[in-house]
């Protein structure tokens, strides 16, 4: 008997205990439940922390910039001569470096990009679609350095014996090898816009006699049309902050022309020069890499904010 | 009496179709034009490197003789700034994919995390350098090490995780959380034993492909200042580093004054694209091993 009541009251002691224990490890989870959340959001603001640290440093030193250098000089000004004893900065001829090259970027990819999507939207077999798209996106896997290496040391030798006029630095070729580089963005994209055209619309047109071809030009590219147009902007963004290539294949002059043979500068080379270059904290030219890099950070802002506009606007809903 | 005439007809037709399969080759050979390119980039590049790889090569120290120049240093450089990118970026990038998939009211503070998020997305990488250079090297006075460039890379491909980890979590189906809950797990309980398993191979995936855009990077890490010429090896994440890419680009500049460099380059762009094709490959594995389908 005696045995048996010792062993309830033990008992009895271990459940009060447990219940404790329990209470315990309850409190304890109740705290993490409480505590997880306010700890994730902290470390979701660290990308809104990004962002208000990109703007602030940019801001700060670009309004530095701009008490050295007037605003109207620097946007309007066709001369940029940082190292020079009477400094000029004018940021115009970065800003035709950079038109140029990602014009001609986007006047190679732009049409093979988009044939590229038709045909592997309306024409390939699926079996051939899964060969081709995997291989075009190792064309945007590879790292911007390697093709700036193959314009310096490929394109352009080859483009010389073409153009015999070509300088060794020049913005034709880092030009042509970044629209090689965003084909793949715009014709997955695009072609994410010509599949989501629905079929209805395609068999519609083929039941009423229309050739393959007919039905791609007059149905489907126009209903898909919004997305096109949002790949070509956001290739063309992509284009505009792009380096390797250019700081490499393009040179370094400061020219404000529109001969593409002529090396010319773009706004990211520019960056890569004057930091690299070791430009003492305080200088005008070390602010003006703010300067730039604050024009370059709003226009790819924009040209992204637009093409989300776009495909959002204009999207034709079936 | 007809209103349609054969004749005109056949012979319309006859061009059309004649269009029709003409463009059907142009198209294909667009397709192959992008395809074609690469072939030759990768030809290009093997035929000029691929004499230039041997054992020296990859153990041995920078130089500025081509023939004694070897790129050892740069590969542990990529390996430390690596061990600053991946925790870096997995716990920031999971923990902020996790708050807004799972934990954030739907309203105006998630929709704006998110356009920051693809806006951020969007930011030329050479920015990052900038605000690498500002924030870490110059206002915390880190100077160009490991740490600096890592987490400047980190910041980089954040908005790649965290999309990716998103994707990966929101594919999870509702009935494996709902089956958690009603056997009484709190949501931690259910975030960590049963939404994340479930989620780690697609995360992966995408973090691995995230990664391999940082191993590829150069534009910030030019903006930050690493040295043209390293010779001791960095030994952790506070020495000065230099990583592969921009070995090739120093030494693609500098191919007009020796043409070795080009040969030096582009061995060392071989070992660069084997990397990148290594965790590729493995990103590849992981997801076609791992996913399930539910």
């Amino acid at each position: 008997m005696t045995t048996k009541s010792e062993s309830t009251k033990s008992n009895a002691i271990n459940v009060r205990a447990a219940i404790e224990q329990k209470k315990q490890k309850k409190n304890l989870s109740y705290l993490i439940e409480k505590l997880i959340p306010t700890g994730l959001f902290l470390i979701a603001t660290i990308s809104i922390l990004t962002t208000i640290g990109i703007i602030y440093t940019l801001l700060s030193e670009t309004i530095e910039f701009f008490k050295q250098v007037p605003i109207m000089d620097f946007f309007t000004g066709t001369v940029l001569k940082p190292l020079s004893q009477n400094p000029e900065f004018g940021i115009l001829p970065l800003i035709n470096g950079t038109i140029l090259s990602s014009f001609i970027a986007i006047l190679v990819a732009g049409p093979i990009g988009i044939m590229t999507a038709v045909y592997l939207s309306e024409y390939a077999s699926d079996k051939a679609r899964r060969v081709l798209k995997p291989l075009l996106e190792i064309l945007a896997g590879i790292p911007t350095i390697v093709y700036g290496f193959f314009a310096f040391t490929f394109v352009t030798p080859v483009l010389r014996y073409i153009i015999p006029d070509l300088e060794v630095t020049n913005i034709l070729s880092p030009g042509l090898v970044m629209g090689v580089m965003i084909i793949p963005m715009i014709a997955s994209l695009s072609e994410d816009a010509l599949v989501s055209v629905p079929n209805s619309m395609r068999e519609g047109a083929l039941a009423m006699g229309a050739t393959k071809l007919e039905t791609t030009f007059r149905i489907v590219i126009p209903a898909a049309f919004s997305g096109i147009i949002a790949s070509f902007v956001l290739a063309i963004s992509r284009a505009i902050g792009e380096t390797m290539i250019v700081t490499i294949a393009s040179g370094s002059s400061k020219n404000f022309t529109f001969d593409v043979t002529q090396s010319m500068q773009t706004m990211t080379a520019y960056i890569v020069e004057v930091a690299g270059g070791e430009a003492a904290a305080g200088s005008t030219i070390y602010y003006s890499l703010y300067a730039v890099a604050m024009t370059l950070f709003v226009f790819t802002l924009l040209m992204n904010i637009f093409a989300r506009f776009i495909s959002r606007k204009f999207r034709e809903e079936y | 009496m007809k209103y349609v005439d054969q004749m005109q007809i056949q012979k319309r037709m006859h061009t059309r179709l004649f269009a029709n399969t003409l463009f059907k080759y142009i198209f294909l050979l667009s397709t192959l034009f992008g395809l074609i390119v690469l072939a030759i980039l990768i030809f290009r590049v093997l035929s000029q490197g691929v004499s230039w790889l041997d054992f020296n090569f990859l153990t041995g120290r920078l130089s500025t003789d081509p023939g004694r120049a070897g790129i050892m240093g740069a590969l542990l450089g990529t390996v430390w700034l690596m061990a600053v990118v991946i925790p870096v970026t997995l716990i920031i990038g999971i923990g902020t994919a996790i708050y807004l998939e799972l934990y954030a009211k739907k309203g105006r503070i998630n929709s704006f995390i998110q356009m920051n998020i693809s806006n951020l997305a969007g930011v030329p990488s050479i920015v990052y350098g900038l605000l690498g250079l500002t924030v870490f090297v110059r206002a915390m006075d880190m100077g160009n090490i490991v740490l600096a460039g890592g987490l400047t890379l980190a910041l980089l491909i954040l908005p790649i995780v965290i999309v990716a980890a998103q994707e990966a979590i929101r594919a999870v189906p509702q009935h494996l959380s709902e089956a958690s809950y009603g056997l009484g797990a709190t949501k931690w309980q259910t975030v960590k034993n049963i939404i994340m398993p479930a989620a780690l191979p697609g995360i992966l995936t995408g973090s691995i492909l995230a990664l391999s855009r940082a191993i590829g990077e150069t534009a910030p890490l030019t903006v930050l200042g690493i040295p043209a010429l390293l010779i001791p090896f960095p030994e952790g994440i506070f020495d000065k580093f230099t990583v592969l890419p921009m070995q090739i680009y120093y030494w693609t500049l500098d191919s007009p004054l020796e043409a070795e460099y080009a040969n030096l380059a582009a061995a060392t762009i071989i070992v660069l694209l084997l990397l990148l094709f290594i965790l590729n490959a493995v990103a590849v594995l992981i997801r076609n091993k791992f996913q399930k389908r539910y």
